[in-house]
């Protein structure tokens, strides 16, 4: 029982995240049952729930690093699709002056450019985890600097517009792998940036399972100088945050400049900060730094994903799309906005009473088994 | 200036002045470069002035987002706000029954309008104000692209003419190269922002309203403590800031006589960035009106200097980056070096500033 009470009030965290998009897959039902069909093309599955997960996979990366830098910083990287624009750059720059033409050959550099714009992903947390940690300049402002020039470098290492990506494996990364084997031709039934996306959170998961990452970052958030006094140097798990977002932005300027195809400094993931922010928010966790659910945060970023999707799926006009997303937001925060939730939770408290008025003075029996029958679902409200 | 509000704690008044006087220094300095290395275009009375001729609307954002700044909170949604109020300005001028007081209220209204909603959601249901203003933000460009999506140049006459319409003094000016005596000219929206910089100057200075701006700034809870109505002063911040968005759109009409999708795009980073560089911080309670003005022409000033430069535009991005990295380092450690005693008396007497020493008698 008790077991099952701690499961249930985990599962609170994601009430959000999850009513949205159980609300969401219902308007998608009633607009047509063929939501969750999945066709096969040439050996890949294709659908709407496939596209759904094919193009939330930068979003879902970026949100995971922007809920740790969320929690520790109490602030936002807004930087974040300049910081991507740099580190993918770094990546196409890489790549095509290899001149690599055997098969294995451009595998090998697309690894080694990806490490590399790991690297460069690590520079650019760092200058951001600097000021932010050191300096101790609000994460917003600090960000703003490569918010407002971080496109320009990337064009600056491109050296030209939009430098195309042209080899085979980039394409399959961008889209399916396939390969032969002895004449036969395999193809891996899943879009690869959704592979990816996958590993990603595997390994994000298993990195907040085994080490003591959560606890610190949690315990900075809450409180950074109770956290010093408890031996946590905030200034260094901070800094960390920011290094990890510049690892996830390495991670999805690949993801994204490989799907495109080509290197567009200009137009690269460019309002995607926003989208991240409203994830981590949509997903239960609190813009001002704490405790925070990495689960909900990518939940929401697939719920935006499925938003998107479910306008143009409602064939609402594409100029109004923003004002219909808008007023969901708004709606959506309203629901889950403290004053509106306390009240929520008197009107329930009121109608639970009432009833067990109602049945005490039927039954005429004792009212204890009531009282804690009330009291252990005020708890679970909670 | 240290004697003028009483609510708050003397420390952080000074705080505040120490960054507004950080700003206005740097803006000395940067106009001086500026004079110094282009004499030619930036000793020209005109070159200021062009300054608020051509960008009124974003002092006049910067000016109500630093009261919603100074409260602790954020508004985003300012720039879709103006451009919003600019295309639907348009579309009314455009119309038969077009008429440029009509377009005044209808400024207002939307901008009120956006106010209201934002505010009374961020203070009464108590949601984080980052997330509605971007909801407000998506509304606003939802609309402005709902209600037209092709460029409109009014031509009305009673509009056009207001559009014109030049404030010339005639003993300030300029010879050209023929020798003609140029006078200098002032566009009417460069009064509004004078305007709107005297009266939000002094509603924060010497009203109740701006003191509890203060005081919920720096504390919330101690401010209702005192008794002060926290959610009602946080409500009517965003309504003004909604208010000046509404009155920069106007302006930014008045400017550009035209309704364009991209007016006002990405204003509200440069006000962001415009208020940190005046010393208003994001966390709230620290920070001088009159310094979001002299940080949004800090930022110009940066821009002229660069296009005056002839930097490739890539570099201009870069280069404007930079400097604003170069403040917000300075701006923190001036603030750290203040806090930390030890680093008091390492200062050389040349580098303290009036605030500091203030501060040092006081201990």
């Amino acid at each position: 029982m008790q077991r099952l009470k701690a499961q249930l009030y985990q599962l609170s965290y994601l009430f959000l995240p999850l009513s949205v998009l159980v609300l969401l897959i219902v308007i998608n039902l009633i607009k047509g049952a063929d939501y969750f069909s999945i066709t096969m093309v040439k050996g890949a599955f294709y659908g709407e729930i496939p596209n759904i997960l094919f193009g939330a996979s930068e979003l879902v990366i970026l949100s995971i690093g922007m809920t740790l830098v969320t929690a520790a910083s109490q602030g936002q990287d807004i930087g974040i699709g300049a910081s991507a624009t740099i580190t993918s750059a770094v990546f196409v720059l890489f790549v095509l002056n290899a001149g690599a033409v055997n098969l294995w050959t451009i595998v090998l550099t697309i690894v080694a450019g990806f490490l590399l714009s790991c690297m460069a992903g690590l520079v650019v947390g760092a200058f951001n985890g600097i000021l932010v940690s050191v300096f101790k300049v609000q994460p917003m402002v600090a960000t703003l600097i490569l918010f407002m020039g971080g496109r320009s470098i990337a064009f600056m290492i491109d050296g030209k517009v939009s430098p195309i990506l042209a080899n085979p494996i980039s394409n399959q990364i961008g889209t399916v792998i396939n390969f032969t084997i002895n004449n036969s031709k395999y193809v891996v039934p899943i879009q690869t940036p959704i592979i990816l996306t996958a590993i990603f959170i595997v390994i994000v998961a298993v990195v907040l399972k085994k080490t003591n990452l959560r606890l610190y970052v949690e315990s900075v958030g809450i409180n950074p100088s109770a956290a010093r006094l408890n031996g946590i140097n905030p200034k260094k798990i901070i800094f960390l945050t920011f290094l990890i977002m510049g690892v996830c932005t390495a991670v999805a300027g690949f993801i994204a400049v490989n799907k495109a195809g080509r290197h567009d400094s200009v137009n690269l993931l460019k309002f995607i900060m926003m989208d991240a922010i409203l994830a981590v928010a949509i997903g239960g966790n609190a813009l001002s730094g704490g405790k925070f659910s990495i689960t909900g945060s990518i939940i929401g970023a697939y719920t935006i994903e499925m938003l998107n999707r479910t306008l143009l799926r409602l064939e609402v006009e594409p100029a109004m799309i923003k004002a219909f997303k808008a007023v969901f937001i708004i709606i959506l925060m309203v629901i889950a906005s403290p004053v509106v939730r306390v009240f929520a939770k008197k009107v329930l408290y009121k109608a639970q009473t009432i009833v067990a008025g109602v049945t005490v003075r039927k039954t005429g029996g004792p009212n204890n088994a009531v009282v804690s029958d009330t009291d252990t679902s005020g708890k679970k409200e909670e | 200036m240290g004697s003028m509000n009483t609510i708050k704690p003397k420390t952080r008044l000074s705080n505040s002045n120490l960054l507004f006087i950080i700003a206005g220094v740097i803006f000395v300095l940067m106009y001086g470069f500026a004079l110094i290395s282009f004499p030619g275009s930036f000793m020209q009375f005109q070159t200021f002035f062009d300054l608020f001729n051509l960008n009124a609307a974003l002092i006049i954002m910067t000016l109500g987002l630093c009261i919603v700044m100074i409260v602790g909170g954020i508004d985003i949604s300012i720039g879709a706000v103006c451009g919003l109020v600019t295309m639907a300005c348009a579309m009314l001028l455009e119309s038969k029954m077009g008429n440029v007081w009509g377009a005044l209220l209808l400024a207002l209204g939307i901008g009120i309008a956006f106010g209201v909603l934002q505010g009374y959601l961020i203070a009464y249901l108590e949601i984080q104000p980052f997330i509605i203003t971007l909801a407000g933000l998506f509304l606003a460009q939802g609309l402005l692209t709902t209600i037209h999506k092709d460029p409109i140049n009014v031509t009305m006459p009673a509009f056009v003419s207001l559009r014109d319409f030049k404030i010339v003094i005639p003993w300030l000016g300029t010879q050209n190269r023929l020798g003609n005596f140029i006078p200098c000219e002032i566009k009417p929206g460069v009064i509004v922002v004078v305007a709107l910089v005297v009266l939000l100057a002094a509603l924060m200075k010497w009203s109740r309203f701006g003191r509890n701006v203060y005081a919920v700034g720096g504390n919330s809870q101690s401010a209702m403590m005192l008794g002060i109505n926290v959610k009602r002063t946080i409500f009517f911040t965003y309504v003004i800031c909604g208010l000046t968005a509404g009155i920069s759109g106007f302006v930014f009409i008045m400017t550009t006589g035209a309704g364009n999708i991209g007016n006002g795009a990405l204003f509200e980073i440069k006000a962001i960035a415009s208020n940190v560089i005046g010393g208003t911080l994001l966390n709230g309670g620290v920070g001088n009106l009159l310094g979001s003005p002299i940080g949004a022409l800090t930022l110009l000033v940066i821009n002229e200097l660069i296009r005056a430069a002839g930097v490739q535009s890539n570099f201009q991005a870069i280069v404007s980056g930079l400097l604003l990295y170069l403040f917000i380092v300075l701006q923190s450690v001036v603030m750290s070096l203040r806090d930390r005693r030890k680093f008091k008396l390492a200062l050389p007497p040349w580098l303290r500033l009036p605030g500091k020493k203030k501060a040092g008698n006081q201990e």
